[in-house]
């Protein structure tokens, strides 16, 4: 079988990306995902909120799930579920073979483009290195989404959320709908970071306190979690606290495992495949969008980059002329990554960013600063005041572009008081 | 009420750890009433679990003793056996690094070590060889001893591949049954356990970090179990190119050195520490631990540093007083004591069964071979060298559970959850589900499967715990 666009991942990016593809009239599109539902994360995040920038409505996770699929399907995607992509090369006949692995066998679909949506996950607790024993009771948000809203568990007792941030708040609300009483949210940071109607929508109902400047150290408890210890980052005091769940929020990496095997180029920033602006990676006729290329922005925005990249696939599927070059783009301390990490460089001139933007995160909290963006020690535009949080997005205007330089050295950005 | 000289089984082995499953299955070759019984839930719970994972050839064992002899033969038992069941393991050879002109000093004491042990492979590696095999290790490496037969292997499928020989030969497992006391009667021993009482005229203590409890209520005094802690840490697959082969140090006066070895799940395994801990169960990782393991792992592979870390954890070696093996049987008193097995149990296991086993015939139990041959188990493959279920179209294709993927980081097929779950040993929790199968073992640690495997585990066909009381009742004979 041979196919126009093979996307891999179902979620509100590569279907986003599928619907459009067959808008702008892409003959044959199949989207693989290993799950048994489309939908990605969506899927078991109960809240409501979703759909807002892309499908200019709101509504919960999993009833926008559905919403993309079915429009999807409907534009004429195939979308295969249960569906596992285990290798993707360049194929002998041009384009690439991809190697996936369902119930119905195993199959080597060939396509001439290749679009990567695989998405993001939380940094567990092992990979945080957070010593102690290893008892039941310890998971990331995903994990405590699918035990309660899609397996209906009871997570009686205390609980305790690490992290604050949006999606941090998130996990106290699910925690709490499972009859969990959560004792606190607790951060490094000196202070929390999601939105304040967010934080005081979820505080006063539930009354989860913040703590603020306070680190877990060590996991305790033979069988089930007993409970943990924690620091006061500003005194260097301890204290037991005893729960019965503990859930590792947020500090999200891309699932580029598929990325790294196809043998892209890794952005050191976001740890996901390299992108520019048309979100092309370093492997031509492989394309990546969404949380893979900056882990994790909200579904709307990682659906809004799909459909971007459906745009370009679709130019690129028609156009016959030079490959576009590209200049990268380089985010400094304090800011950790920046997304698409090149700027295109077509006959046209530079190509914008998904939504005319740059995305990008900041290591520290600025009250106030200004985005500079500079090209071998030349300044060519500087963004009005932005306050820095870290895991909260920050947005850099495209207006600068024009003053490029394509044949100049990366183009940097910097965050000035 | 029954004679409970008819529910006297001919041997009880306590402790189904790795040692204590492979005498299981070795006795199983004879006609004799076996029960195999363990305080925990499952096999191969304790030092079993744990390790390094590595399949030693004994090339740095102290010439001379039980455990070179008995670790050279285990181990080529060990090859033989993994490649007939199934057991995951991987050639990959070993080289010692030295970096200091110390450590390089002390290779070709090392190199005669392994001689007088009888193993000749081993060779000198120059620098500029070591790197080209090795190119991304660290700064600094001034040359290395090669040690060509060192392999990794599956731990946890090696303990079950023997308990599963020895049920599927009429050995009785029974689990959550510690041993609390010894009573002894004219010909038999009664051991009460956690579960009932156990009886046997033959007694094998094979009770790993316990067994020196188990053997003063033999009346046996002569070692003391000290536990030696050490933690690992387990990086991402993506990391597995990094290396080819093992990476041992160099021991030294002052420290034993941290290894960094493949997985054959196709990971990368950095450590242990060791430190003496005065708790039998304290398996916790700590601060101190990691830090360094992770310094040392940045020092002999940097590229380390880039990569996630899957997971963490620490086991307990079952370290005694004294350097070597305390294996002991006792004819008179009917009673065989395998003790001290330290860090070598997994590549010895086979050995030490056979050893032990023929202790045991000279001081008396009778030997008699069955008439037909035992079967050997054939082991769910779960390593990464050989085909996996989701790899094998013909598998799939007579039944699609092996294509239906639930545990995406470690590609782990509806099937075989279901096939273990049904296995002669079953699982009796999510730990022994994730050892027997690889679920939830991966990078994301529950992030995307968690939840699905936790339902496919509470939906699991329950056979049940045989009653103590009603097991030992049925005895075969053969």
């Amino acid at each position: 079988m041979t196919v126009d666009v093979l996307v891999v991942g179902a979620g509100p990016a590569g279907l986003s990306a599928a619907l459009e593809l067959r808008r702008l009239g892409v003959g044959s599109v199949v989207v693989a995902d290993r799950e048994a539902e489309a939908g990605g994360i969506p899927r078991h995040s109960f809240h409501t909120g979703y759909g807002l920038r892309d499908l200019h409505r709101v509504m919960t996770g999993p009833a926008y799930a559905r919403a993309l699929a079915d429009a999807a399907v409907a534009a004429g995607a195939e979308v295969r579920l249960g569906t596992t992509v285990t290798c993707c090369g360049p194929a002998a006949s041009g384009g690439f073979g991809v190697t996936m692995t369902s119930a119905r066998g195993i199959e080597t679909v060939g396509a001439g483009v290749v679009l990567l949506a695989t998405g993001c996950r939380e940094r567990p607790r092992t990979a945080r290195l957070i010593p102690g024993d290893r008892p039941a009771g310890v998971m990331t948000t995903g994990e405590l989404q699918q035990r309660v809203y899609l397996g209906h568990e009871r997570l009686p007792g205390r609980a305790l959320v690490v992290g604050a941030e949006h999606v941090s708040f998130s996990a106290a609300v699910t925690l709490a709908h499972a009859g969990a009483r959560v004792v606190a949210l607790v951060t490094e940071y000196e202070r929390q970071q999601s939105y304040a109607a967010f934080r005081a929508g979820a505080a006063l109902r539930w009354r989860v306190p913040v703590w603020t400047s306070t680190a877990v150290r060590r996991v305790d408890g033979r069988q089930r979690l007993a409970g943990v210890e924690v620091a006061d980052l500003r005194t260097g005091a301890t204290r037991f606290v005893p729960c019965d769940t503990l859930v590792f929020t947020a500090d999200w990496i891309p699932d580029h495992e598929l990325a790294r095997h196809t043998g892209l180029d890794l952005d050191p920033g976001t740890r996901g495949p390299a992108v520019d602006t048309l979100l092309r990676t370093s492997a031509a006729g492989v394309f990546a969008a969404g949380n893979l290329v900056h882990a994790a922005e909200t579904a709307d925005i990682a659906a809004l980059s799909g459909r971007h990249a459906a745009r370009q696939i679709a130019a690129a599927l028609g156009d016959v002329g030079p490959t576009a070059a590209s200049v990268p783009v380089r985010a400094e301390p304090p800011l950790r990554w920046i997304s698409p990490n090149a700027i295109a460089w077509g006959a046209g001139g530079p190509a914008p960013p998904p939504l005319g933007r740059f995305v990008l995160r900041s290591h520290e909290f600025r009250r106030v600063a200004r985005l500079e963006v500079r090209q071998d020690g030349r300044l060519l535009g500087r963004s009005g005041p932005v306050r820095l949080i870290p895991g909260r997005p920050v947005h850099l205007g495209a207006g600068w572009l024009a003053r490029v330089d394509p044949a100049g050295g990366p183009v940097q950005v910097t965050a000035r008081a | 009420m029954t004679d409970p000289r008819s529910a006297v089984a001919d041997v009880v082995i306590v402790g189904a750890g790795v040692v204590g499953t492979a005498i299981a299955r070795t006795l199983a070759r004879y006609r004799l009433d076996c029960v195999l019984a363990d305080a925990a839930r499952d096999v191969g719970t304790g030092t079993s679990k744990a390790n390094t994972a590595i399949l030693h050839t004994g090339f740095d064992a102290k010439p001379g003793t039980l455990e070179s002899r008995l670790l050279a033969r285990g181990s080529a038992l060990l090859r033989e056996y993994a490649a007939d069941t199934g057991i995951p393991v991987e050639y990959t050879g070993a080289l010692l690094v030295a970096w200091t002109a110390e450590q390089l000093g002390g290779l070709p004491a090392l190199e005669e070590n392994a001689r007088r042990n009888g193993y000749l492979a081993v060779r000198r590696v120059g620098a500029g060889e070591l790197y080209a095999r090795e190119p991304a290790l660290g700064p600094g490496a001034l040359g290395a001893l090669e040690i060509p037969d060192e392999a990794i292997i599956c731990p946890w499928t090696t303990p079950l591949a023997f308990a599963t020989e020895a049920v599927g030969a009429g050995v009785r497992l029974v689990l959550e049954a510690g041993v609390t006391g010894v009573s002894s009667f004219d010909g038999f021993y009664e051991l009460a356990t956690t579960r009932g009482v156990l009886r046997g005229r033959w007694v094998v203590n094979a009770a790993g970090l316990g067994s020196d409890v188990i053997d003063r209520m033999f009346g046996g005094d002569g070692f003391t179990i000290r536990p030696r802690r050490g933690e690992l840490i387990v990086f991402d697959k993506l990391a597995r190119s990094l290396l080819r082969s093992i990476l041992l140090p160099v021991p030294t006066a002052r420290s034993k050195g941290v290894l960094v070895a493949p997985t054959v799940y196709g990971n990368v395994l950095l450590g242990p520490t060791a430190e003496d801990v005065p708790d039998r169960g304290d398996t916790a990782t700590t601060a101190a631990g990691l830090d360094l393991l992770m310094a040392a792992g940045r020092r002999i592979l940097p590229g380390l540093g880039e990569e996630e870390v899957t997971a963490t954890y620490a086991g307990l070696r079952a370290a005694t007083e004294h350097a070597d093996y305390q294996i002991r049987v006792d004819g008179a008193r009917r009673y065989a004591c395998v003790a001290g097995i330290r860090s070598t149990g997994l590549s010895a296991s086979l050995g030490i069964a056979e050893h032990v086993v023929g202790l045991l015939g000279e001081a008396g139990l009778a030997l008699r071979a069955r008439s037909s041959a035992v079967a050997l188990p054939r082991m769910p493959y779960i390593g990464e060298v050989g085909r996996r279920p989701y790899q094998d179209a013909e598998l799939i294709a007579g039944d699609g559970a092996y294509g239906q993927i639930v545990c995406h980081c470690e590609r782990v097929s509806l099937g075989e959850v279901r096939d273990a779950l049904a296995s002669p040993v079953p699982p009796a929790d999510l730990g022994g589900l994730r050892r027997r199968t690889r679920a939830m073992n991966g990078r994301c640690q529950g992030f995307f499967c968690a939840a699905t495997v936790s339902r496919l585990f509470d939906s699991r066909p329950r056979s049940g715990l045989v009653p103590v009381a009603e097991a030992a009742a049925e005895v075969r004979r053969p």
